[in-house]
C-alpha cells in the first residue's frame, strides 16, 4: 500500500512521460545489468563444459560437478579434498577481512579529524588531495606501489639508507606489497562514508559528555563510534567486497606463490575457456561475502537501512 | 538542600583575535541565586557561560567558583554542569542513560545508575520513561531530560544556554515556573543565558544586562525595568518610548527635561546617575507605553504630553495606541484591555499623562537597535 502511494506520487511529481522514462530506465538497469547477468552465470555454473556443437543437446544438463570441483578437486570419488582451490579460498576471505579491519582503523582518525575539524577550506584541500591519487588508473597505482616495494624500490631503497636491513626486504613474497595496494586500493571508500557521519555528528554532543567528565577514550566509544557505526559498516562492506573481488592488484602486487580467489576465477575463464567453472567459483564467492557481510552485520546489530544512507 | 556556590568574574576579558567578545566583566552571583545574562545575539553572553564551563579560558581576568580559582581547569573537573541549547541529549542513548552518564563516567555500577536515574525521572515527572530513547519524547520532555542529567553529577552551579528558545510559547511559559521550581528546590546557582527578556525578569534574582562585550546593569529584574542605568538597558528591557533633550532644571531627584519636540518635561533621575548629572548635559528620558493615560486636554503641566491617535492594535490583554507627538515625534500607549470597545476615538490634541516618578532620564547613549 505504502510503496504503491511512493510510485503514484513518482509519477504525479515528474509526469507521465519523464516519470515513465525514468522509472523505464531503472527497470532497465536494474533487470538487464543486475538480474539477468546474475541468473545467467547462476545458470552457467549448473552446467557441463562441452563443446559447442553439444550445447542445448541431450548431454547439456543440470550439474552439481562445477561445485564438487571447488570441494573435492578432481577427484570423482571424493575421497581428498581440492585443498589447493580451498585454501586460496580461504586466504582470499581472511586476508580481505583484514584490510577491511586495517582500513577501518586507518581511516577512523581521519574522518574524525576531517569530520569534526570544521570548515576551513584546508581540510577541502585535504579531501581534493585524498582523492587525486584516484584520478590515475587502478592498474597503474598498482604497478606504482610495485615499483615501490620492489628490491631496489624506494621503501628499500630508504631502509637500507638508514641501515634499517641489511639487504632488500622482499615485499612482494611476503604478500606486504599486496596488503598494502588492496588497502590503498579502497581506501577512499572506507573514508568518504565514515566522514559522512562524523561530520554529521553535533558537536555539543560531544561538549556535553566532556562537561560531564567523559574521557577521550569514553567519548569516542560510547558517542562517536556509535554514531559513526552506519558509515563504518558501509565504508567496511564495500571494502570488504571489492577487496575480496580484487584482480588487478592480485595479479601486480601478489607473490609468485599466492594466488587470490578471483585470479582462479579468472583462470577458470580466460585460460582454461571454462565459463561453467569460472561461474561457479564466481557465485559461491559472492554468496559466502554477502553471507559473511549479513552475519557481521547481525553481530555488530547494524540495520541494511543504515548502509545505504 | 544544599546551599548554592559563588561564581564570581573578576576583572574578565575574552578576545579572538581583535574581536572583543567580553571586555571587563566584573560580576558577583551568589550562592543558590537563579543569576541570568540577558542580551541580544552577538553581546557575549555565550561566551561568559562558556568561560565559566571551561570549554574556553578568558584572556585575561578571573573566574571563581565557590571561591576557587578555575584557571587551568577544564570543564570535565569543574563543579558545574552545563545545559546545551539544543540540549544535546545522546540521540543513541536510553533515557536513563542519559541521565546517569556522568555517573557512567565515574565508574557507578549500572544498578547505581539506574537507581539514581529513576529518582531524578521521578523528580522531573517522567518515572517510567527511562528506557525510550530521546526521540520519543515531547520538546517539553526532552528538556527535562537535559536539566535532569546535569542535576546527575550534582553539580555546584548549572549553566543554561537558552535552553527553552526551542519550544512553542505556552510550553515555554511553563518551563520557566517548572526551572525556577527545580532551582528552588536543589538550592544550586543556576546561570541563565537568554536573549528573552520576559525570561529573565520572571525566573532571575539577578540580571546582567549586555551589550556587545560590555555588562551594562547588573540587577534584579524590577529594578532594571524600573530603572535602568543606560538607555541600552532602557530600549532593550521592554519597550520604552525615548525623549532626546536637555536638563533644564534639577529638583532633588527630579529633573526637568527640555526636549527636542515634546516641551518640557520632568523626570525621576536614575538611581545611578543621581548628583551626577548637571543643568544643561544632554539627557535621554524613558516613559513605558504602560505608564501612559489619556487624559483632558491640558498642556500647562509638566507631565503631559500633546499627541495625536494614528493608529491602534489589539492584542488581546492591551490595547496598543500609537501617536504622533509635536514635531512628528512617534510615541507608544497601552492600556489593559478591561473590556473597552475602542480606547480612542481618533482625535486631534490629545493629552498624555503620566507620573513623573514612572518616567526616567538618564545621559544620552545607544539605544538597543530595533
Amino acid at each position: 500500500m505504502k510503496k504503491k502511494m511512493i510510485f503514484s506520487e513518482f509519477f504525479r511529481n515528474n509526469g507521465i512521460v519523464m516519470g515513465s522514462l525514468l522509472f523505464g530506465l531503472v527497470s532497465f538497469w536494474l533487470i538487464f545489468l543486475v538480474i539477468l547477468p546474475q541468473i545467467s552465470m547462476l545458470d552457467f555454473s549448473f552446467r557441463y563444459n562441452l563443446p559447442p556443437a553439444e550445447q542445448g543437446g541431450p548431454k547439456d544438463v543440470y550439474t552439481l560437478s562445477n561445485y564438487e570441483h571447488l570441494l573435492y578437486g578432481s577427484d570423482s570419488t571424493h575421497q581428498t579434498y581440492n585443498t589447493v582451490d580451498l585454501m586460496v579460498f580461504v586466504r582470499t576471505i581472511i586476508a580481505a577481512m583484514f584490510v577491511t579491519v586495517f582500513n577501518i582503523l586507518l581511516c577512523y582518525p581521519m574522518a574524525y579529524f576531517l569530520g569534526q575539524s570544521r570548515g576551513s577550506g584546508f581540510v577541502r584541500l585535504l579531501v581534493v588531495l585524498l582523492i587525486i591519487p584516484y584520478w590515475i588508473n587502478e592498474i597503474l597505482r598498482a604497478f606504482a606501489l610495485k615499483i615501490i616495494f620492489g628490491d631496489s624500490g624506494l621503501l628499500n631503497e630508504v631502509l637500507m639508507f638508514l641501515h634499517l636491513t641489511p639487504q632488500p626486504i622482499d615485499f612482494i613474497r611476503a604478500d606486504i606489497a599486496l596488503y598494502a595496494g588492496l588497502g590503498y586500493a579502497y581506501i577512499l571508500l572506507m573514508l568518504f562514508p565514515m566522514y559522512n557521519v562524523i561530520e554529521s555528528l553535533d558537536r555539543n554532543q560531544i561538549e556535553a559528555a566532556r562537561d560531564m567528565g567523559a574521557s577521550w577514550i569514553r567519548i569516542h566509544r560510547r558517542i562517536v563510534i556509535p554514531h559513526a557505526k552506519p558509515g563504518i559498516a558501509s565504508g567496511s562492506t564495500m571494502v570488504f567486497m571489492l577487496s575480496a573481488g580484487a584482480l588487478a592488484a592480485p595479479q601486480i602486487l601478489g607473490g609468485p606463490s599466492s594466488l587470490w580467489f578471483t585470479q582462479l576465477v579468472y583462470q577458470w575463464f580466460n585460460d582454461s575457456l571454462n565459463w561453467q567453472q569460472g561461474a561457479a567459483y564466481a557465485i559461491v564467492l559472492l554468496i559466502s561475502t554477502i553471507s559473511i557481510v549479513l552475519v557481521m552485520m547481525k553481530i555488530f546489530r547494524v540495520n541494511m537501512g543504515d548502509i545505504g544512507k | 538542600m544544599t546551599t548554592g556556590v559563588a561564581v564570581d568574574l573578576e576583572n574578565v576579558w575574552i578576545t579572538f583575535g581583535d574581536f572583543v567578545a567580553v571586555r571587563e566583566a566584573n560580576v558577583h552571583i551568589n550562592g543558590g541565586d537563579f543569576f541570568s545574562f540577558l542580551g541580544p545575539s552577538g553581546c557575549g553572553k555565550t561566551t561568559i557561560l562558556r568561560a565559566v564551563s571551561g570549554f574556553l579560558d578568558p584572556s585575561q581576568g578571573n573566574i571563581l567558583i565557590g571561591g576557587n580559582n578555575m584557571a587551568g581547569i577544564g570543564p570535565n573537573k569543574r563543579p558545574t554542569a552545563l545545559i546545551f541549547q539544543n540540549l544535546a541529549l545522546f540521540p543513541l542513548m536510553k533515557i536513563w542513560e542519559n541521565i546517569s552518564f556522568s555517573m557512567e563516567v565515574a565508574g557507578a555500577s549500572a544498578a547505581e545508575r539506574r537507581k539514581r536515574a529513576d529518582e531524578l525521572l521521578d523528580m522531573i515527572a517522567l518515572d517510567g520513561q527511562g528506557d525510550k530513547l530521546p526521540s520519543e519524547l515531547s520538546g517539553g520532555q526532552k528538556q527535562r531530560v537535559a536539566i535532569a542529567r546535569a542535576l546527575c553529577a550534582n553539580p555546584d552551579v548549572l549553566l543554561l544556554d537558552e535552553p527553552l528558545s526551542a519550544l512553542d510559547l505556552k510550553l515555554r511559559q511553563h518551563m520557566r515556573t517548572e526551572l525556577r521550581e527545580i532551582q528552588q528546590r536543589v538550592g544550586i546557582t543556576f546561570i541563565y543565558i537568554t536573549h528573552d527578556q520576559g525570561e529573565a525578569l520572571t525566573m532571575s534574582d539577578n540580571v546582567a544586562v549586555m551589550k556587545a562585550g560590555i555588562i551594562d546593569q547588573i540587577d534584579t529584574g524590577h529594578t532594571i525595568y524600573d530603572s535602568p542605568s543606560t538607555p541600552f538597558v532602557a530600549s532593550f528591557v521592554g519597550e520604552n518610548n525615548v525623549f532626546r533633550g536637555k536638563i533644564k532644571e534639577i529638583k532633588g531627584e527630579q529633573a526637568l527635561v527640555s526636549t527636542n519636540r515634546s516641551g518640557d518635561l520632568l523626570a525621576r533621575i536614575t538611581p545611578t546617575q543621581l548628583g551626577k548629572m548637571n543643568v544643561g548635559d544632554d539627557a535621554m528620558m524613558f516613559i513605558r507605553p504602560e505608564a501612559l493615560a489619556l487624559g483632558k486636554a491640558d498642556a500647562a503641566s509638566h507631565t503631559t504630553i500633546t499627541a495625536n491617535v494614528v493608529n491602534e492594535e489589539f492584542e488581546g490583554n492591551v490595547f496598543s495606541v500609537f501617536l504622533e507627538g509635536g514635531g512628528g515625534k512617534s510615541i507608544k500607549m497601552a492600556t489593559p484591555n478591561l473590556g473597552q470597545a475602542k480606547i480612542s476615538t481618533t482625535g486631534k490634541d490629545l493629552s498624555l499623562h503620566y507620573d513623573a516618578n514612572n518616567a526616567v532620564v538618564m545621559p544620552t547613549g545607544e539605544l538597543a537597535s530595533e
